[in-house]
């Protein structure tokens, strides 16, 4: 499949790879070029194989409270977002994502590439379940580009003559003209994602390339994100494991009133306490990988997601352990043990190295 | 379009191999293995001393998105290695056929480019390969 953006990417000579099923730019020129970008200026992404889908109708807020791990209640204002995960009757995470009220009765949520069709199949076999009067809208019309980094607000503000996006806060989206955009992200710097119409999208991306954006890749995403202690779908996270296993207790609410999806289930699972955690991991002299071996001080564990990271100059992972384990450690890499140090994600924040 | 140098002989896993007026074999990878690997951020290196077969597994590239191994193209000992790449393994990007050189062996063989492509013969390969891609 291919996204709106395709033709751009192709003439922009990027290097495309297949990304649960989509047409997809690694990089355009350098990984560590577009990271530093992101860091230091503002890149842009297409991530428009990530799928927007509208919730809407009087029971759309009882049916989110359903089926979202965290209270859509909370959201007081249209706008405002929320990042929650989506759980299985279980407890393990089918999607992380964000949700954003758009009116009384509406939300949209933008569900990861890898398990869309699967969301949406969990979502409307649960309309079917509940009855509830919501109609759920996949908006395959839609495109999204993410704009990031500490000139991003500044560059798009520019680009769109649209002055109030400066006071927009962080998790909240506004409406101008045809555009949505969300002051959220998956860097750790400060930006925006963009829902425009399909049509409109080339061109914008045009412009904003004009304006000094610099086109990154899913490399520099996945690097960018990695350095923000932020989990991915998949990888970090899967519907074997619960929100406690992958660093996510945080975006529970467990009001026993609400009776979410995988409610019950959590709350067995903590009764019976947590053998493991996510966490993050240091190591010098060589580059930690999904799936490696961990020893620790607690038992053995694994690597579930590992890279260099551009802005400390070394290998940075997130790792699944024994929940006591703490100190050092050592990683399995071809057959040598070499030694690293457990941490307390996020490794970067705005830029600078934020683990002890 | 990635460079071939003429002068040098080339594997079907992406090394490139320059006889030296001395005899030993420097080896290294070409500019299209570095141009698809990415951004190289760590080299695990050989030892010198290290007897090696043609075609066993000598030194470790680490780009951001993934470890390949290297190979060596000739039997023989590894007698030198690229110290520098361990605080510049960009070089690998920048320069892969002068600074980005990895080990350098001495050959068994006193035609150590007997097995090996020629530059025309390994852009073939690579026209293949990628379109495979």
């Amino acid at each position: 499949m291919k996204t709106a953006l395709y033709e751009n990417h192709v003439r922009l000579d990027a290097q495309l790879v297949d990304f649960a099923g989509w047409q997809m730019p690694m990089r355009y020129s350098s990984t560590i070029d577009e990271h530093h970008a992101v860091r230091k200026h503002v890149g842009m992404f297409d991530v428009s194989h990530m799928l927007t889908v509208d919730f809407e109708g009087p029971q759309s807020t009882l049916f989110l409270r359903k089926l979202l791990a965290s209270d859509v209640n909370k959201l007081s204002k249209d706008g405002q977002a929320l990042y929650t995960v989506m759980l299985n009757e279980r407890g393990g995470i089918i999607d992380d994502l964000i949700v954003y009220r758009l009116h009384e009765t509406s939300f949209r949520i933008v569900f990861n590439a890898g398990v869309a069709d699967t969301d949406l199949e969990w979502v409307t076999s649960w309309q079917q379940t509940t009855a509830y009067s919501v109609s759920i809208t996949p908006r395959r019309d839609l495109s999204i580009i993410a704009v990031q980094g500490p000139n991003a607000l500044q560059t798009v503000v520019e680009l769109l003559d649209c002055p109030q996006l400066i006071s927009v806060q962080p998790f909240t989206a506004i409406l101008h003209n045809e555009l949505f955009i969300g002051r959220t992200g998956y860097t750790g710097e400060d930006g925006v994602e963009i829902v425009c119409p399909n049509a409109d999208a080339p061109k914008f991306w045009n412009r904003l390339l004009d304006a000094g954006a610099l086109p990154c890749g899913l490399g520099a995403r996945d690097t960018l994100r990695l350095e923000a202690g932020m989990n991915l779908n998949g990888q970090d996270m899967t519907p074997d494991h619960t929100p406690y296993e992958c660093a996510l207790s945080w975006v529970l609410d467990l009001e026993p009133s609400r009776d979410f999806v995988g409610q019950t289930a959590l709350e067995e699972t903590n009764r019976h306490g947590i053998a493991t955690k996510l966490t993050g991991i240091v190591l010098q002299g060589g580059v930690m990988r999904s799936g490696y071996e961990v020893q620790s001080n607690a038992g053995l564990g694994t690597i579930t997601s590992g890279s260099f990271s551009p802005t400390l100059g070394y290998s940075i992972a997130l790792a699944r352990i024994p929940r006591t384990s703490t100190g050092e450690c050592s990683v399995l890499i071809r057959n040598k043990h070499k030694a690293g140090r457990i941490v307390r994600p996020p490794f970067v924040r705005h830029g600078e190295k934020v683990h002890k | 379009m990635s460079e071939t140098p003429q002068e040098l002989r080339y594997t079907d896993t992406h090394e490139w191999a320059r006889t030296e007026p001395d005899g030993t074999v420097c080896v290294g990878i070409s500019d299209f293995a570095q141009d698809a690997l990415g951004d190289v951020v760590f080299i695990e290196l050989p030892e010198t001393g290290t007897e090696v077969a043609a075609g066993a597994e000598v030194a470790v590239i680490e780009s951001v998105k993934a470890a390949s191994d290297i190979y060596s193209p000739v039997s023989g000992e590894i007698v030198r290695v690229n110290d520098q790449l361990t605080d510049a393994p960009d070089l690998v990007n920048s320069e892969p056929y002068e600074g980005g050189w990895i080990f350098v062996v001495q050959p068994l063989s006193d035609d150590p480019n007997a097995d090996l492509l020629t530059a025309d013969q390994y852009q073939e390969f690579c026209e293949t390969d990628s379109n495979e891609h």
